[in-house]
């Protein structure tokens, strides 16, 4: 790889994989441009503040010298040039390396009632939280699965919100194998029993998972199927969401090989597209302290410091091990496939119904005919569901320019960027 | 405690603190929804990070804007979309 000061490295999305990967580019002498579609640094987990190591994290990045460009929404990119929308405006910028850093979102699955107003995410109702959406003394029913199962209700509970119920779609004995081998991550372990103790009041579901959500216009109640048979629960809020899935469609876009869902790098965190290194969730669902690991490793080899990543090698094979239990105590049940009825809507955008995608064998046609994932999110909630429901191939090979919604302006100079190349 | 400052709602004023979302707003001001579907449901924010999109509304005149991952701004000027 070689080091080389002054080396252009551009960096896709602010969270602590793209903090870590900005800072260790920077410090290594490299010019990091640090873009992120948010209005702040910090990604998801650190949104609204985050602590003392987020705090420790971005002052680093200020004093790297890494140039950090917030509100700014990458809509394509190809051959050194990122283009991206800012208040309305394209702009671009050039890179000799690219580490996509873009994160993960949630993954929604359908379910008889899902689209009333006041259910939201797990991640997505904390964040609202954050951003002032009142939550103090409000009914809160908390579903789904994985861990921030517990941290969203922690955090709620904080801000005076009442969590009546917590479900967890996982059987109880994957939960205590999973608790089991936490001990091989103190850390990690500590933080799960502290949970478990601040929520001690709050009743804990396992194998139990919204079956139904009622209202006349908003959310009045959710029914949960739990291993006692179905109760119904009246709330205010219900946060629900399966799990985290990687943000992979910019990867996707770029021609990076996708492997069952998350974008295949080797030691140095390259892609199979030359200069183009991602880091963080997009490589797998690991949490923080993996997303760290991977950013300075991809920085570090960025920007030519060979010895400094191979360092974090032992730690990072230490995470990816975490992922695995992670991925196997919180594996989605079957049964999950069979919540939306004929006449759940799937595409939240064009109102696209469960029964009107039967018979499709893939996204394609599906999207095609029924306007499923064509709408503004471009398939980002629907196309995940769909590949849960009906094992449709949503990602490799299938993204297209814009990567994200802009206006026709920037559309335009991504295209005549575009046509240069062809012409050269 | 921070300064205050007002935005407006649908011709309602709502008083909000610094780093208030446009979507927080909206909620406060008491509309349930930003939107209305294709279908005509009433749909709310449902991701909370700038992916989904069910959020969108008319700020300061600038149509289809996700307001989760819009900072409320003095005076800002919020219309929910056909709700």
């Amino acid at each position: 790889m070689g080091s080389e000061r002054g080396r252009k490295i551009v960096v896709v999305g602010a969270g602590p994989a793209g903090i870590a990967a900005a800072c260790a580019a920077a410090e290594a002498g490299c010019a990091v441009v640090l873009m992120d579609d948010n209005p702040t640094a910090g990604g998801q987990i650190w949104r609204g503040g985050g602590g003392r190591e987020a705090a420790q994290w971005t002052a680093r990045l200020e004093a790297s010298g890494a140039r950090c460009w917030y509100g700014a929404c990458v809509v394509s990119a190809a051959g050194g040039t990122v283009v991206a929308e800012r208040d309305g405006e394209p702009m671009r910028i050039e890179y000799h390396e690219l580490i996509l850093a873009t994160g993960a979102r949630e993954l929604f699955l359908p379910f008889p009632g899902w689209t009333l107003p006041g259910i939201t995410g797990l991640g997505g109702l904390q964040a609202l939280a954050r951003g002032g959406v009142p939550v103090r003394g409000k009914r809160v029913v908390l579903c789904g699965s994985g861990p921030l199962l517990l941290a969203v209700a922690a955090h709620l509970r904080e801000h005076g919100a009442r969590v009546e119920a917590m479900a967890e779609q996982a059987d109880f004995g994957r939960l205590v194998r999973f608790a089991a081998r936490l001990v091989r991550w103190p850390g990690k372990l500590a933080q799960g029993l502290g949970l478990q103790w601040a929520l001690r009041s709050v009743p804990f579901l396992t194998g139990a998972w919204p079956v139904a959500a009622e209202g006349r216009g908003e959310l009045e109640s959710v029914l949960l199927r739990t291993v006692q048979g179905t109760r119904r629960i009246a709330c205010d809020w219900l946060g629900c969401a399966f799990g985290l899935i990687p943000n992979a469609e910019l990867a996707a876009f770029l021609g990076c090989r996708i492997e069952a869902g998350v974008v295949a790098v080797d030691e140095w965190q390259r892609t199979n597209v030359a200069h183009v290194f991602c880091a963080g969730e997009p490589t797998g669902i690991g949490g923080l302290e993996r997303s760290l690991a991977e950013g300075q490793i991809a920085g570090w080899a960025a920007a030519g410091q060979e010895t400094k990543a191979r360092a974090l090698f032992g730690r990072r094979a230490d995470l990816h091990r975490f992922s695995a239990e992670l991925a196997e105590a919180f594996e989605l049940r079957q049964e999950l496939k069979e919540l939306a009825s004929a006449d759940t809507i799937v595409c939240r955008c064009e109102d696209v119904r469960r029964r009107e995608l039967a018979g499709y064998g893939g996204w394609r046609g599906a999207k095609l005919q029924t306007r499923c994932g064509m709408g503004p999110c471009q398939g980002r909630i629907c196309g995940p569901a769909c590949s849960f429901l009906f094992g449709w191939d949503t990602l490799s090979g299938r993204v297209r320019p814009p990567v994200f919604p802009a206006s026709m302006g920037t559309v335009a100079a991504a295209g005549e960027r575009q046509r240069r190349e062809a012409r050269v | 405690m921070p300064e205050t400052f007002e935005v407006v709602v649908n011709g309602d004023v709502v008083r909000v603190e610094p780093g208030t979302s446009a979507a927080a707003a909206i909620l406060m001001a008491g509309h349930g929804a930003c939107r209305k579907s294709v279908g005509g449901e009433p749909r709310a924010p449902l991701c909370g990070m700038g992916v989904c999109f069910e959020c969108r509304a008319e700020v300061d005149g600038v149509r289809h804007v996700r307001t989760c991952q819009a900072l409320c701004r003095a005076g800002m000027r919020i219309i929910t979309d056909g709700i």
